[in-house]
């Protein structure tokens, strides 16, 4: 019997960009990307950490706007395939509510040398930390809560509360 | 003159609007006049280049116009990953 020599892909192909309300598993997300041309992968992990600018951090919310998080991930991605000489590139970001270690962001590159794969792999996490509609709220030890990179969001008091 | 507009709110400023979306009557030509009229409704003084904004479902400019019937989505600073 002949084996048949199709087989790199043991996964269904898959989005290229996926929001998630469960765990990201790097291990299996990483099988996606198997080429019989690939030399080289590169990954990156964004990890849940319990610091941020001197407040300690018990767990972070995120809030995804889908639609259009997915549709700029797509453009992003395209981007990167573009600019660089890979062969395929994946991301996934988690929404809800996350604990310290959890993985919030996966993004995987295959390519045929590794040169290509660190670029891409740079270009997509950055890109999609400041393009993608997607948000954080920290929950700190002392109780209080802040949504990040939003200094300036709230110095106007809520309407209703503006005779408190 | 004025336009029905769709607005929807997110992360903090839903939190300070109070709602996910609203409908408004509103004098403005593009989504920055829509913005800057809620003022009080989503509560920010961050600089527009901080924020971002989409009609539609489409990101879109603060310089893009706004016509009767749209849905301006307005986004604080992002902050993923």
């Amino acid at each position: 019997m002949v084996i048949p020599s199709c087989c790199f892909h043991p996964l269904p192909v898959a989005d290229v960009i996926r929001i998630i309300d469960k765990p990201i598993d790097p291990n299996v997300l990483r099988r996606e990307l198997f080429d019989p041309a690939a030399g080289a992968y590169a990954g990156f992990e964004g990890w849940i950490r319990n610091e941020n600018e001197g407040h300690s951090v018990e767990r972070l919310e995120y809030e995804v706007y889908a639609p259009l998080a997915v549709s700029e991930g797509e453009k992003v991605i395209a981007e990167a395939k573009a600019q660089f000489a890979i062969l395929h590139a994946h991301c996934v970001h988690r929404t809800g509510m996350l604990e310290i270690g959890e993985c919030a962001v996966w993004v995987g590159v295959s390519s045929a040398h590794r040169d290509e794969a660190f670029n891409a792999c740079r270009y997509i996490i950055d890109q999609v930390k400041v393009r993608l509609p997607i948000w954080k709220k920290e929950h700190y030890a002392d109780g209080n809560s802040g949504w990040v990179n939003c200094e300036r969001c709230a110095e106007h008091a809520h309407p209703s509360a503006v005779s408190l | 003159m004025s336009k029905s507009i769709t607005v929807r709110y997110f992360a903090i400023f839903r939190e300070h609007a109070g709602v996910d979306e609203e409908t408004v009557a509103i004098d403005a030509d593009t989504a920055g006049d829509v913005f800057q009229q809620l003022k009080n409704r989503h509560g920010s003084r961050e600089p527009l280049g901080h924020c971002k904004v989409a009609i539609n479902d489409e990101m879109a400019d603060w310089n893009s116009p706004v016509n009767d019937g749209d849905t301006v989505l307005l986004f604080p600073p992002v902050a993923g990953g």
